[in-house]
This record gives C-alpha cells, structure tokens and sequence, in this order.
C-alpha cells in the first residue's frame, strides 16, 4: 500500500513510465516479496520433512516411518492434503472477520498446494500401496465406501485446478468460473468425511477437522445475511 | 490295516530337527546363557517380576517354534512387532501404545474367572500360568487393516488353563474382558470404544491346541504395549480378537458381547475368522502387506491354519457368520 502511494505521487505519462510503476509497485509490493515466498516454503515443508523422514530411514536406518512405511506416507499425505485444503478454504473467511483483503491473493497458491498434497496422496495409494493394480483399485473404489467418497473429492478437485489460470477465468468467465468453483465446498465435505469413514471408532480428530470446515462454512453463509442487514 | 491320517500340525519326519543342529544349538545356547548370567547375577524364576526386556526361563520348543516356520515366513524384528501396535486404551495412533504404555502396572495383577465353571475365583496372574509349562509359539499375525507379521509369542495353551476351572456343560463360550482403568489407559478416556474392551470365543475355538495366552514374546516378558501380563493368541483370527491385558474370563450358555461388533456390527462379526474370500467394507481381504515387505501377499484361508481349524466350523457358512 505505501509502494502504491508514493508511485502515485510521481506523474505518470506514456507506456514505458506506466510499465516502470507497474514494476516498482511489484517489487515494493509486500505479498508479492514476502509472505508469498513464506507461504512458498511453508506449504513446502510437510513434503521436506516427509523427504528427510524417507532419507533417514533408507540411508541411517531411521524409524521415522513406523514399521509400515507405506501407510503412514499415505496417511501423512492424506492429512497434510485435508489440512491445506482447509486453509484454503479459510482464506475468504479471514477476509471476513479481519478485513485484510490482501489475502485472497494467496488463494490460489493455497488451493493448488492443497491440489499438489491431494495428488501426492492418490499418487501414494495408486503407485506404492497398490502397485498400480488397477482391478483392486476400482473394487476399492466401488467398495470400499471411504475410498469412493475420497474419489469424489478428488474428481471435484482436477478441474479446479486445471482451470486455475488467468487464461481459463477469461475463457469460461468470470461468473462461470466462480460458479465451478464453488466445488471446492463438495470437496472440502466429501475429505472431511473421507477422514471420519477411514477412523475405526468414534475418534474425535476426524469430528475436529469437520468442525473446522462446518465453521468456515459458517461464516460464508453469515456474511451475505449481514450485509443484508446493512441495507436495509 | 491302520491308516494314519496325517494332520497339518503332526510332525513330518522332514521336519524334525536334526540330532546335531539341535545339540550344536544347545551348546550354543549353553554359552549364550554363562554369557548372560554374568550379566543378570541374580537366578530368575520362571516367572520374574514384571519388566520389559525380562528373559523367560524355561521356555519348550513345540512344533510351531521357529524352526517348523514355512519356507516364506520369517519372524519380524522385535522392533517392527513393539512399535506399530493397535491397542486403543493407550491411543489410537500405531506408535501411541509403546509411548503411552511404559508405566503400565502389570503386577499384581488378578484375574476374575466367572461363570459356568465349577471353580470360579479370583487368581492372580502368577497362579494362572504357573501350573502350566511355556511354550514357543511362533505365529502369523493378520490384523483386519490388511497387514500381518509373524511374531514368536510364549505361551501355554488356553485349553489347558481352562480345563483347571472346570467349566461345566452351560459354558458353551468363553468371555474376556480388558482392564478399565482410565487413570493408566489413556484411551479410554475417549469413547471410541464402549470400554472395557471385550472379545470372545466358542468353546472349541478356546480348547483348540492353537489357542494360547501368551506372557512373552521373543523370548522376553511380553512388552505393556503387547497386551502384558497377559493376552489371547488366536492366530486364524484377525487380531482385534487376541484381547490384551485380560482381567477376566467368563464361561457362558450365550454368544457374548464383542467390542468392535457393538461399535460396528456389518464390519466386525464373532467369529472374525481370516478369511480372504470374505472382504470387509473398508479393506479387500484378498492380500495382505506383510510388516517389512513392499509388495502385497495373498492372504491364507485361517491365516494359514486351515488344515487345523477347518473343521471347527464344518457347515457353517463363513459369509454368514463373518
């Protein structure tokens, strides 16, 4: 915001001044310098420290892993998917309740780290739990009833993804594209659930991560009710 | 003329160790054991005082000992059958039981026999097993989240135990139960299981010569996070139904209560036998990850102990009565 001022202050005539601004502001710009390298290297560590935790075991026989190294990449894998995808799904609620409107500017880097972890996961399961043997894949998914839920979310989550460019919003349009885009909410549900089906028992981590996400929901759905409120 | 059926757990002539294998080995076992003493000064009973690492004297060599395993199974690392442990009193993440069982009191320790039995009773744990020698038991264990690992237990067979309270006509099955205690067991302060824990089994299936209560593994003092001082060991059963750290036994006319069948009817029957050909609604039980290997193995009718325990249940339907 400061960079934004002070350039304003200066006069700006032709192209190659405006090209000039334009630059000073990226530069000066804080999201674009800081916190989106911090949030970079943060969504980055889960995956260094499961890489360090696979080194350990193969070069210093660490035990790291557990005596089944496989589940727990998966299981690993599967909650740091369930966790960035919450956090992205946090991102218009902060805006809410702080005002900071900056941060919807980390949407999308949130969401395709949430896609990068989601796929790490399925990538796990496919290639190192079942060894690409795709007949129990299908059985597991047509079966197994959490396995099938997970697909789901996944099937919700590809073409969020894909259409994550500047290129696909313009494509399809702006509103369109807010539109599919709501499906992130399916997905978001459907791991959630995911999670609690694959619990044997009534464990509460999974019921936590359900709170979490009913409560960013939550404030989504008081927003609009709000401003109402205001306008009348 | 005689004809001599042959059962699987009969000893084939090809089995049996020969003279000198087995002298070299006592000889062996002989050093191993002055080496030790002049580590353990102290003489130990056969049944020493509660604590992890403790050697078990006097255990037998029986015909599931580690020599008779079958060609492609060999026993997993003490390391691999001590860290990755479902036991949801102490937590229900694998590595939780070993962090959270370490001050686990298992002695005294009494056990309530209960029921249709002609001595019914309290008996400490020590009384149980003493009358009745240990043995090397050295198992497949299949665990209905599609893993397995084979683990040498110590043991005395759950038949013979039994039979000392002299269980009448009425106990057609047998109850047991898990210690409560909140304080101790962490887990249970959650109510992801309708605590105690509790399992069963028919008659039969306890008198079976496979059946045992097992009191080490390794060699050693069963670990708390293993089920000490004592739990089942029912190897052609998923393994949710050797109940650890057992408080109670109950002869009964009536098919008892089982834990995970209150928590989860459709997914976990009494019987619970390993069954490949019947999959559960979260896992196929086709195949199996044994602990150590990377590619999946077909899992065994019985877990292997077909030709022993099929007869048991001769008639029934096994889709049926899962």
């Amino acid at each position: 915001m400061i960079a934004l001022t002070m350039s304003d202050t200066g006069t700006v005539n032709g192209a190659a001044r405006t090209q000039d601004k334009t630059r000073t502001v990226k530069r000066r710009d804080p999201m674009v310098w800081v916190i989106k390298p911090a949030v970079w290297v943060l969504c980055l560590a889960p995956l260094a420290w499961l890489g360090w935790l696979v080194a350990e075991t193969i070069f210093f026989g660490g035990r790291g892993l557990t005596a089944n190294p496989i589940e727990f990449i998966n299981r690993y894998l599967g909650d740091w998917a369930l966790r960035f995808l919450l956090i992205a799904l946090a991102v218009t609620p902060v805006r809410i309740l702080t005002g900071w409107k900056q941060v919807v500017r980390l949407r999308r880097l949130l969401g395709l780290f949430a896609f990068f972890y989601v796929a790490l996961h399925v990538a796990n399961y496919v290639g190192l739990d079942q060894f690409f043997d795709w007949g129990a894949i299908w059985n597991d998914i047509i079966k197994r009833w959490y396995i099938t839920v997970g697909m789901v979310a996944l099937l919700c989550l590809i073409p969020l993804a894909v259409t994550s460019t500047k290129g696909w919003i313009k494509r399809i349009g702006g509103k369109n594209w807010n539109r599919l885009h709501k499906a992130v909410y399916i997905a978001g549900a459907a791991a959630c659930l995911h999670f609690f089906m694959m619990r044997k028992g009534l464990q509460y981590e999974p019921l936590v991560y359900g709170a979490i996400f009913a409560g960013l929901m939550l404030v989504r759905a008081v927003e609009p009710l709000k401003r109402l409120r205001v306008a009348s | 003329m005689l004809i001599k059926h042959r059962k699987a757990s009969d000893v084939l002539g090809s089995e049996i160790t020969p003279k000198s294998v087995f002298d070299d080995r006592r000889r062996f076992l002989k050093t191993a054991a002055l080496a030790g003493a002049g580590l353990a000064a102290s003489a130990l009973p056969s049944l020493p005082a509660y604590a992890a690492r403790t050697k078990l004297e006097g255990v037998e060599k029986t015909k599931w000992s580690v020599e008779n395993l079958p060609e492609n199974d060999t026993p997993n690392s003490y390391e691999d059958a001590t860290s990755y442990n479902n036991f949801y009193e102490f937590g229900t993440a694998k590595g939780d039981p070993k962090d959270n069982a370490q001050d686990f009191k298992t002695s005294p320790w009494e056990i309530a026999v209960e029921g249709a039995c002609a001595k019914p009773g309290k008996i400490s744990f020590e009384d149980l097993i003493k009358p009745t020698t240990l043995e090397e038991r050295v198992y497949r264990f299949r665990c209905v989240e599609a893993w397995s690992m084979v683990i040498p237990w110590v043991g005395v067979p759950l038949g013979e135990v039994l039979k000392r309270f002299e269980p009448t006509s009425d106990a057609r099955y047998v109850y047991f139960e898990t210690l409560l205690d909140p304080e101790q067991m962490p887990g249970q302060r959650a109510p992801v299981l309708n605590w105690p824990y509790k399992e069963g089994l028919r008659m039969d299936e306890a008198m079976h010569p496979l059946s045992i209560l097992a009191v080490g593994m390794y060699g050693e003092v069963i670990p708390n996070q293993n089920g000490a001082p004592v739990r089942l060991m029912v190897p052609w059963k998923y393994g949710f139904k050797s109940i650890k750290s057992i408080v109670k036994i109950k002869f009964q006319k009536s098919m008892p209560p089982t834990s995970w069948n209150e928590a989860a009817a459709r997914e976990y029957g009494f019987y619970s036998n390993v069954n490949p050909k019947v999959s559960h609604p979260r896992w196929s039980q086709a195949s199996e990850r044994r602990i150590g290997e990377i590619f999946k193995r077909k899992t065994l009718m019985f877990n292997g102990y077909e030709e022993e325990v099929a007869s048991l249940y001769e008639g029934m339907d096994l889709r049926k009565w899962y």
